[in-house]
């Protein structure tokens, strides 16, 4: 196996890919498909926990975060395509009815 | 050998992910995304994981980036033509992201992270569900119902308000 920093470093790059997506992008469906990168790094750093620390409680909760991922979308995209009904536009800069 | 699959998933993960935020079509951004999905499951093939790299193009590939396609064609007027897709915030945006990702190499370089020797136990799906069902048996019965919630209020908020019908 590689070691294990490598895997730590490319779950910081797609972490930070993420990052970078949500706050440059305006499209919210953009928006979302990053969070589910950053998602896929904090299980990529479980997994490579667990694989070298020889627990497999890494893997149990990796299974959770990707259970709570799957509901996170569907809720977000049902908030998106409404708002699509709505505003016509998902673009996260003119949704602002509820900025104060 | 290992490492070299290692290196390949890695660059092919990496790379299509930064095609992911910049790509100008959303729904090339999404096709994308499925092929970032794919090298992390095959990342974990690589951990000894087969039975999360299953999860993974179930859950990941199969269901979440569909659901994602489908939600570009219902907001279809955007996919079509390439829109500008960033915002005013972009040079900050880019400079925030490029600091935080330094600070974090170098906290994972200073760090030494404990690693055990040894190989995990051969049955490794046994052990999964053996965990499941002891240790973390509230968690797994949360999470089926935070699924069965979020599906319920999924199919309520999107679903079209009759004209006259309460609010």
């Amino acid at each position: 196996m590689a070691p294990l920093a490598n895997y730590l470093v490319l779950a910081a790059i797609l972490f930070a890919l993420g990052v970078w997506g949500v706050l440059r992008n305006r499209n919210a469906l953009i928006i979302f498909m990053c969070i589910e990168l950053m998602l896929n790094a904090v299980n990529l750093t479980f997994m490579g926990f667990s694989a070298y620390l020889n627990d497999y409680s890494g893997q149990v909760f990796v299974f959770l975060i990707m259970a709570v991922a799957a509901a996170e979308v569907a809720v977000g995209l049902a908030i998106i395509v409404s708002i699509f009904r709505h505003k016509e536009n998902v673009n996260v800069d003119e949704i602002n009815v509820m900025k104060w | 050998m290992n490492l070299l699959v290692f290196y390949i998933l890695a660059i092919l993960a990496a790379g299509s992910a930064i095609m992911v935020v910049t790509m100008k079509n959303i729904f090339h951004s999404a096709l994308f995304l499925v092929l970032t999905f794919f090298s992390v499951a095959g990342i974990y093939v690589l951990l000894n994981a087969e039975f999360l790299a299953a999860v993974q193009v179930l859950i990941y590939v199969g269901a979440i980036t569909i659901l994602m396609i489908f939600a570009i064609m219902l907001t279809h007027q955007l996919f079509s033509r390439s829109l500008r897709q960033v915002n005013e915030q972009v040079i900050p945006a880019s400079l925030i992201t490029f600091i935080f990702f330094v600070l974090s190499v170098v906290a994972l370089a200073k760090t030494a992270w404990p690693v055990s020797g040894g190989q995990l136990p051969e049955d490794r799906i046994f052990e999964i569900g053996k965990l499941l069902m002891s240790e973390y048996v509230i968690p797994f019965e949360v999470v089926s119902v935070v699924l069965l919630v979020a599906l319920v209020g999924a199919i309520i908020i999107g679903r079209r308000e009759k004209s006259g019908d309460t609010k």
